[in-house]
């Protein structure tokens, strides 16, 4: 235990924070080759559509439901809200099928690829309760075929999807924050271990290099191919589904084997 | 005051029926969508890519 982490909590946190996060890994300034893929460029997209999401939320959140359906501010604010929305779930949709036929959660990062897919599934429900804080006939008509639906499947108990009061409070704050929360948490565990390397580079590391293998380090990637039929080697390597190999002549990764 | 709509909804929502599947026709649209641009997202080359990614700092 060092001296800071013996001296205050505060110390401890700064210590853990940096051993797990050191500054080169929370803002590099190199990414392997194969970081070149549309997928990404579909998460970014992702993380720019929440942003417009709270942005534009909050200023419905300040004006309120008169402003937003009689002026045409307010319309403007209501559409953007809404289109940033249905954004955010199109760009997010693939993004994360792009992650599951890449098998992003290879190489210990299962809890990258956990924090991914909960994000969505809690950015449901938090959809689900704006589409019911409308506060028009829109709202009502959701809301009812939804209660219905909660009723059904035995948790209807829990919520009462026809109280605006409730629902506005999950729409505006806790959904939201579990929202937010995750995709920080993914972010970060996405700089702490690296992108997850294409097929056919993850199953040739060397032993010498396993290690190395989870922190996106280019280095990790240049083992000799394991032979066929030996354990850990791809059985199936699958480039049309792997953007990585799409830009595996990248001067820092080697050849293709 | 009212504003005319680009789309008239003044009437019940189109659907694709088949079987066992229904579905609106603006999700049908939504989804096939989705399923086009992320196979243009896996098939379509990466600007630039080949290229080294490394920054200043390090080069």
């Amino acid at each position: 235990m060092s001296d800071a982490e013996r001296g205050s909590w505060t110390g401890a946190v700064r210590e853990r924070a940096l051993a797990a996060l050191p500054p080169e890994k929370l803002l590099p300034d190199t990414q392997p080759a194969y970081m070149s893929s549309w997928i990404y460029v579909f998460g970014v997209l992702s993380l720019v559509s929440l942003v417009l999401i709270i942005a534009s939320g909050v200023i419905l959140s300040l004006q309120g439901p008169d402003w937003w359906h009689t002026s045409g501010i307010g319309h403007f604010f209501n559409s953007f809200h809404l289109w940033s929305v249905e954004l955010f779930f199109f760009f997010m949709v693939i993004h994360l099928w792009g992650k599951y036929w890449m098998a992003a959660w290879r190489g210990g990062r299962s809890r990258t690829w956990m924090t991914g897919a909960v994000a969505f599934l809690v950015a449901i429900p938090c959809a689900l309760t704006g589409y019911v804080s409308q506060q028009n006939f829109d709202s009502q008509w959701i809301s009812t075929q939804a209660k219905d639906a909660l009723n059904a499947a035995g948790i209807g108990s829990f919520w009462n999807l026809m109280n605006f009061g409730q629902m506005y409070t999950y729409h505006v704050l806790l959904l939201p924050l579990a929202v937010v929360a995750l995709v920080a948490a993914h972010v970060l565990l996405v700089r702490k271990h690296g992108i997850v390397p294409p097929f056919h580079r993850s199953q040739t590391v060397s032993p010498a290099h396993a290690g190395a293998a989870t922190n996106g380090s280019p280095a990790a990637h240049n083992g000799a191919p394991l032979p066929a039929g030996v354990p850990g080697a791809d059985p199936m390597p699958s480039p049309a589904l792997d953007p990585g190999i799409v830009v595996a002549a990248g001067p820092d990764t080697g050849p293709v084997p | 005051m009212s504003t005319a709509a680009i789309f008239n909804l003044n009437h019940p929502a189109h659907a694709v029926q088949w079987h066992f599947f229904f579905m609106s026709v603006s999700n049908v649209i939504v989804l096939g969508l989705m399923l086009i641009v992320f196979a243009v997202a896996i098939l379509a080359p990466f600007p630039g890519h080949g290229r080294p990614r490394h920054g200043g700092a390090k080069s």
